[in-house]
């Protein structure tokens, strides 16, 4: 059989149990498409190193540039940033660019709000996510399988085309009367925790667990919460992490959903905010709220390169 | 909790570690006593969240949305059965086809930028094999910025003004100025290469960790061969992708097919509808209609759309499971 890349070491890179590299290291690769014989060649050398430069360039303009040129514009006054947006230097800098958008704009109200829907919509996601992927892996009911499908079963419906429906039940929902969940972080909360991947990718790691620790914790009398809470758990921070950041990711980026159930701008988030004052503020200060909108996400991900670029690998499963 | 050994649960340790030994595997429970002792309450208590919010926000919507479709309803009255009324009222929208249309135009589009692009800067990054982590960093940082902030910014980048910062670029190549978002000609390329900046990172890292996968063995045969580079790209590596990209194809239509924050946020399906997409107007009819919400006619057009979705996810997991095993 030819070792064709399967689906699954594409979307499960390196989670192992202990977090150990994958198998094949990077440096143990010694090789790629151009050999060394290849590389002698003078053509080949001189191509390869126009091809390096290249990408260098192309990488970035299209990668660092667009931020750069936010993060200029956001302290440079609006005229010149209209009349000459490339110039490198501007006329003048504008500090008070940042603490109008800040102030003004209530640019800290939304980003806090931000905050709450992000680390609310992961706590549900975990919650959901490690107590149904237990239950399903380790405590197996007889009923397990039945559920299992149901849950994979919504994979194949895209949340998107459940965007009415779902509104009309947070506009009424069930069995609370009257009450409406519209404008409550709930409605955000709750929906994004109702995700059949990260019970997929969580059941998955579960069941890779080995059994024998489980057996053992048993014999020497640990009940269902205890196995969970002391062993299982703490065996399963990889997976863990890719789900948080999965979790975080998503409720920062998300976009119509709040806008539909938060139609209060006090509780809204930033990704809601932003197109809305756009029209009512000057150029510099809306370019300085992008900045900072940009600011956290960007720098998560400079601080924790290595999750997000394993869990990027994961990435393609969830668009579907 | 206490050390000492629970009866049921030592039992049934005992069975799952000698499956051999103890044919049925559980007994079924006499009475509530013996199913709550035999661990049944816990594994309810673990399994109440997800039952809960998935009951609640994904299997009663999936069939509410069914049952939707079929009726007549705003909020105000009692909701009416009317047939397949709402998807005769849906097909016969003049919109429905533009929609429809530029829905294909953006895929298309995308697939002709946004699929071949990430492939070529993916081989070129590993052959380039140095610095992987800072280029790796470099191609993923346009993902990580917000979606709505990456369409607010490419709007600033696309004014049509020749001052504007596009224009400006193609004012040095002497090139004339284009009106971008502004005519109905370049409305959706503009927002089709905005969607690819946003997303060819990702394309990127998933393609460098299966261009990993590529045995090297392979080249040294096709080097054996006599072939030259171009070869060995044409008849090794991307044969051996072929898998990932279909994958990656699927993903990308499935994704095309659902557009809504670009035209949302760029044009609002203008100029003159050139960028109104499917999911556009589900929107339009369920929360922008001055009559009050058409939930019907929106759910009867959801539901067309995610039986095509459905289809497409379906032979995604057909595909996956197929190359996995």
């Amino acid at each position: 059989m030819t070792t064709t890349p399967t689906a699954r070491d594409i979307r499960l890179p390196r989670l192992s149990l202990k977090g150990r590299r994958a198998t094949r290291p990077d440096d143990a690769r010694d090789r790629g498409i151009v050999s060394d014989f290849d590389g002698k060649k003078r053509g080949v050398r001189l191509g390869m190193g126009g091809v390096h430069f290249v990408l260098f360039v192309g990488l970035v303009v299209a990668g660092l540039g667009p931020l750069l040129w936010l993060a200029k514009s956001a302290v440079t006054p609006t005229q010149d940033t209209l009349r000459q947006p490339l110039a490198l230097w501007p006329n003048g800098i504008d500090w008070a660019n940042l603490q109008s958008a800040w102030v003004e704009v209530h640019i800290d109200q939304y980003f806090w709000n931000t905050i709450v829907i992000a680390a609310g919509s992961w706590l549900f996601q975990l919650l959901v996510a490690t107590t149904a992927g237990y239950a399903l892996s380790v405590l197996r009911p007889k009923y397990g399988p039945v559920l299992n499908g149901a849950i994979l079963a919504t994979m194949f419906i895209p949340a998107v085309v459940l965007l009415v429906p779902l509104y009309l039940t947070i506009v009424n929902p069930p069995l609370l009367g009257d009450v409406s969940l519209l404008n409550n972080y709930l409605a955000v909360w709750l929906p994004a925790a109702a995700n059949a991947f990260n019970i997929l990718l969580v059941k998955r790691f579960f069941d890779a667990l080995p059994r024998e620790v489980f057996e053992a914790a048993r014999t020497d009398g640990a009940g269902p919460f205890r196995l969970f809470w002391s062993i299982v758990l703490p065996m399963s921070k990889p997976i863990l992490g890719v789900v948080s950041v999965f979790a975080i990711i998503a409720a920062w980026k998300d976009f119509l959903w709040p806008m539909l159930v938060l139609p209060d701008p006090a509780v809204q988030p930033l990704s809601v905010r932003l197109p809305a004052v756009q029209g009512s503020i000057e150029l510099d200060v809306f370019l300085a709220a992008l900045a900072i909108s940009t600011l956290i996400p960007v720098v998560l991900f400079l601080l924790f390169q290595g999750v997000f670029l394993r869990s990027a690998g994961l990435g393609g499963a969830v668009k579907g | 909790m206490t050390i000492t050994a629970k009866p049921p649960a030592a039992a049934q340790s005992a069975v799952e570690s000698a499956p051999a030994a103890t044919p049925p595997r559980r007994t079924r429970p006499r009475n509530l006593r013996t199913w709550v002792r035999g661990g049944g309450l816990s594994t309810l208590v673990f399994l109440a969240p997800m039952l809960v919010v998935f009951a609640i926000f994904s299997w009663s919507p999936i069939v509410q949305s069914i049952i939707m479709s079929l009726q007549k309803t705003n909020l105000l009255d009692a909701p009416t059965w009317v047939g397949l009324d709402n998807f005769v009222t849906v097909l016969s929208d003049p919109l429905l086809g533009t929609a429809i249309l530029n829905t294909l135009y953006f895929a298309a589009l995308a697939l002709l930028f946004g699929f071949p692009l990430p492939i070529l800067v993916a081989v070129l990054m590993s052959e380039v094999r140095r610095a992987k982590g800072f280029y790796s960093a470099l191609a993923y940082l346009p993902v990580v910025v917000p979606p709505v902030v990456a369409v607010l910014l490419w709007k600033v980048f696309y004014d049509a003004s020749p001052t504007g910062l596009f224009n400006t670029v193609l004012g040095w190549f002497g090139l004339p100025a284009q009106p971008w978002l502004q005519s109905s000609a370049t409305a959706m390329p503009s927002l089709v290469l905005e969607a690819t900046w946003a997303g060819a990172g990702g394309a990127i890292i998933i393609y460098l960790a299966a261009l990993l996968s590529v045995p090297p063995e392979l080249y040294d045969a096709a080097e054996v061969d006599g072939a030259s580079i171009w070869n060995k790209i044409w008849h090794v590596t991307l044969p051996q992708l072929r898998g990932i990209l279909f994958i990656m194809l699927i993903l990308q239509v499935i994704a095309t097919a659902q557009v809504f924050l670009e035209p949302f946020l760029f044009t609002g399906g203008g100029p003159n509808n050139a960028t109104v997409t499917v999911l556009l107007l589900i929107y339009r009819y369920a929360f922008q209609n001055s009559l009050g919400g058409d939930y019907g006619e929106a759910t009867a057009l959801s539901v067309m759309l995610a039986i095509v979705l459905a289809l497409l996810s379906w032979l995604y997991f057909r595909l996956t499971n197929r190359w996995s095993s």
